[in-house]
């Protein structure tokens, strides 16, 4: 229980509370790269460079204002809802939530990682990762990647605008004539 | 000689640290060392920018046929203190609609990375604040804090100016990460690392008169000059300063900053071009090496910096010259043109590491690339109506 880590967990917690808790949509997302960067911070930590930067990378680099950009982009980022933000329901919500966390713990505490002969910090560095990663979990490696691949096509795909359409746009004289999809 | 003025810091501060501790605990060796380290780095740095601001408006006053400020001190030198002086004093301004918490935060996520990202770039020999063994993906890492910031400004200014500018920059800084990346990543592959350290050591050494530098290499040829453009990218520099405009937008998601909230902004984009200058330096001008097997006694540390000024000066001269682009033609050069040219080196260099050496592997990286170049850039050019411009709603 060092001052990093307890200052490393109080950012992550308090950032993730305000991520559920507070009422303008832009305040929560920014409250939630705030906890994600807390947690890139205990991630190093625990001596795991590689997973903390990536966490970095990935989440406050890239989900963060992917969240940020979908915010603006589909509803006014000022309007505020009318009742609190969490209301019908919190019981039932309460409780998943709960029975998730047990689940979680319970996995943890059975689990043959807590054993005493691991307590000295295992070394990870980046060479191992990528060797692991080209032989032994080169299969999953290569799934993500196809399931990457067919978002991104997917992606374009809804954001293509139709030929026709396009030809609609560029002639606005014609648009009266040609059917609009 | 050579080897004392070469580690002549490297040994000030093993004897500061040593004379500090005749007066500590010995548990604070550590934190001393680092302590004095990041307060080097940042006076340097710091030193630099104002600088840079000053030879910047020369070089630029220059250009354009003018004389640039020389009014405060001999030759305008004094120009940033008093620069420094105004910005200190001058009102801070915050609009009475803006997100008040979020306005006051933005600068200071801005400014916090960069100078964390200068942390992995050896400016010497032996001389860098850490040596991590990820160091690449660090400095990229921090660098996607950048972003955010430039958000968290744009938006909570309130000002419809301002929050284009956001929307412009974060556009631009995810397009453009992804060559930048990609164009770095084929120097890892070359170094077997990720430490900034070490694939400056990969560069070391000369064969007869040119040095081992990544450049002098087809795919570090194509790779440093994809690097060099996705970086003026990401410093929202001239030819990609949409995010500023000033002739459109006034100043982008910094416009309603002003005082010293201003001047971390201005800190912060020249940091984030140093930092990324020094990193283009490290992967692909050989880092702190000398360029030439003569020139070897001539500290490490001049070297870099000496890179350092060269690649300012471009960029200066880079802003000087070319026009602002488009903001579709922004994007269709990202994703048209230079992504598919950087995966396209990825496979060259990768060839370049399996191909035996000599003349044969020379020969086929370089017609890859250059194939590869003129067929994008015909493909870019010829889909573009590049006839008479029609207007819609002008005519």
């Amino acid at each position: 229980m060092t001052a990093d880590f307890l200052i490393l967990s109080l950012l992550t917690l308090v950032g993730a509370v305000a991520a559920v808790s507070l009422r303008n949509l832009v305040h929560c997302a920014l409250a939630l790269a705030a906890a994600l960067a807390g947690l890139a911070g205990l991630y190093l930590h625990l001596q795991a460079q590689f997973v903390g930067f990536a966490q970095l990378l990935v989440y406050v680099g890239a989900v963060a204002i992917l969240i940020v950009f979908a915010i603006l982009l589909t509803r006014g980022s000022d309007s505020e809802p009318d009742g609190p933000p969490a209301t019908r329901g919190w019981v039932p919500g309460a409780g998943l939530a709960a029975a998730a966390a047990g689940l979680v713990v319970a996995a943890i505490l059975s689990s043959r990682a807590l054993a005493p002969s691991l307590q000295s910090s295992p070394e990870a560095p980046v060479r191992a990762i990528g060797e692991q990663l080209m032989t032994r979990y080169v299969l999953a490696l290569e799934l993500i990647g196809i399931l990457l691949t067919a978002a991104l096509i997917g992606a374009v795909i809804i954001a293509m605008t139709l030929p026709s359409r396009r030809s609609a746009e560029h002639k606005p004289q014609s648009r009266t004539s040609t059917p609009d999809l | 000689m050579a080897e004392k003025l070469d580690q002549i810091f490297v040994q000030a501060k093993h004897e500061l640290v040593r004379w500090l501790l005749c007066h500590v605990p010995g548990a604070w060796a550590e934190v001393l060392s680092a302590l004095l380290s990041i307060a080097t780095l940042l006076v340097a740095f710091a030193a630099l920018f104002a600088l840079t601001t000053l030879l910047e408006r020369k070089g630029l006053g220059r250009i354009q046929n003018r004389y640039g400020p020389n009014r405060v001190g001999p030759f305008g030198l004094l120009q940033p203190v008093a620069d420094g002086i105004k910005a200190l004093t001058k009102e801070d301004v915050v609009p009475r609609a803006a997100d008040q918490v979020v306005h006051f935060i933005a600068p200071l996520v801005l400014v916090v990375p960069v100078f964390l990202a200068l942390a992995v770039l050896p400016v010497g020999r032996n001389m860098v604040v850490v040596d991590l063994d990820a160091g690449l993906l660090f400095f990229f890492a921090v660098g996607a804090a950048t972003e955010l910031s430039v958000f968290m400004a744009g938006w909570s200014s309130r000002n419809k100016y301002s929050l284009l500018g956001a929307m412009r920059a974060i556009a631009q800084m995810i397009s453009y990460e992804v060559p930048l990346i990609l164009s770095a990543v084929t120097v890892v592959m070359m170094a077997g690392s990720l430490s900034t350290v070490r694939i400056v050591e990969v560069q070391a050494g000369f064969s007869g008169w040119l040095p081992h530098w990544h450049v002098l290499t087809p795919w570090g040829l194509a790779g440093f000059l994809l690097f060099l453009i996705a970086a003026a990218a990401e410093a929202n520099r001239c030819p990609f300063d949409l995010p500023e405009g000033e002739s459109e937008i006034i100043a982008g998601y910094y416009i309603e900053y002003s005082g010293f909230k201003f001047a971390l902004f201005f800190l912060g984009e020249y940091i984030g071009l140093f930092a990324v200058s020094g990193l283009a330096i490290t992967l692909f001008l050989g880092g702190w090496t000398a360029p030439l097997p003569f020139l070897q006694w001539v500290p490490s540390y001049v070297w870099f910096f000496l890179k350092l000024l060269s690649l300012i000066a471009f960029f200066i001269w880079v802003r000087g010259t070319l026009p602002r682009l488009r903001m579709d033609q922004l994007m269709s050069f990202a994703w048209k043109f230079m992504l598919p040219l950087s995966l396209i080196n990825l496979l060259a260099a990768g060839l370049w590491r399996f191909l035996p050496e000599g003349l044969t592997r020379w020969a086929f990286c370089s017609l890859l690339l250059a194939a590869a170049y003129i067929g994008l850039g015909r493909s870019l050019v010829q889909r573009r109506n590049l006839g008479r411009r029609t207007y819609r709603f002008a005519e």
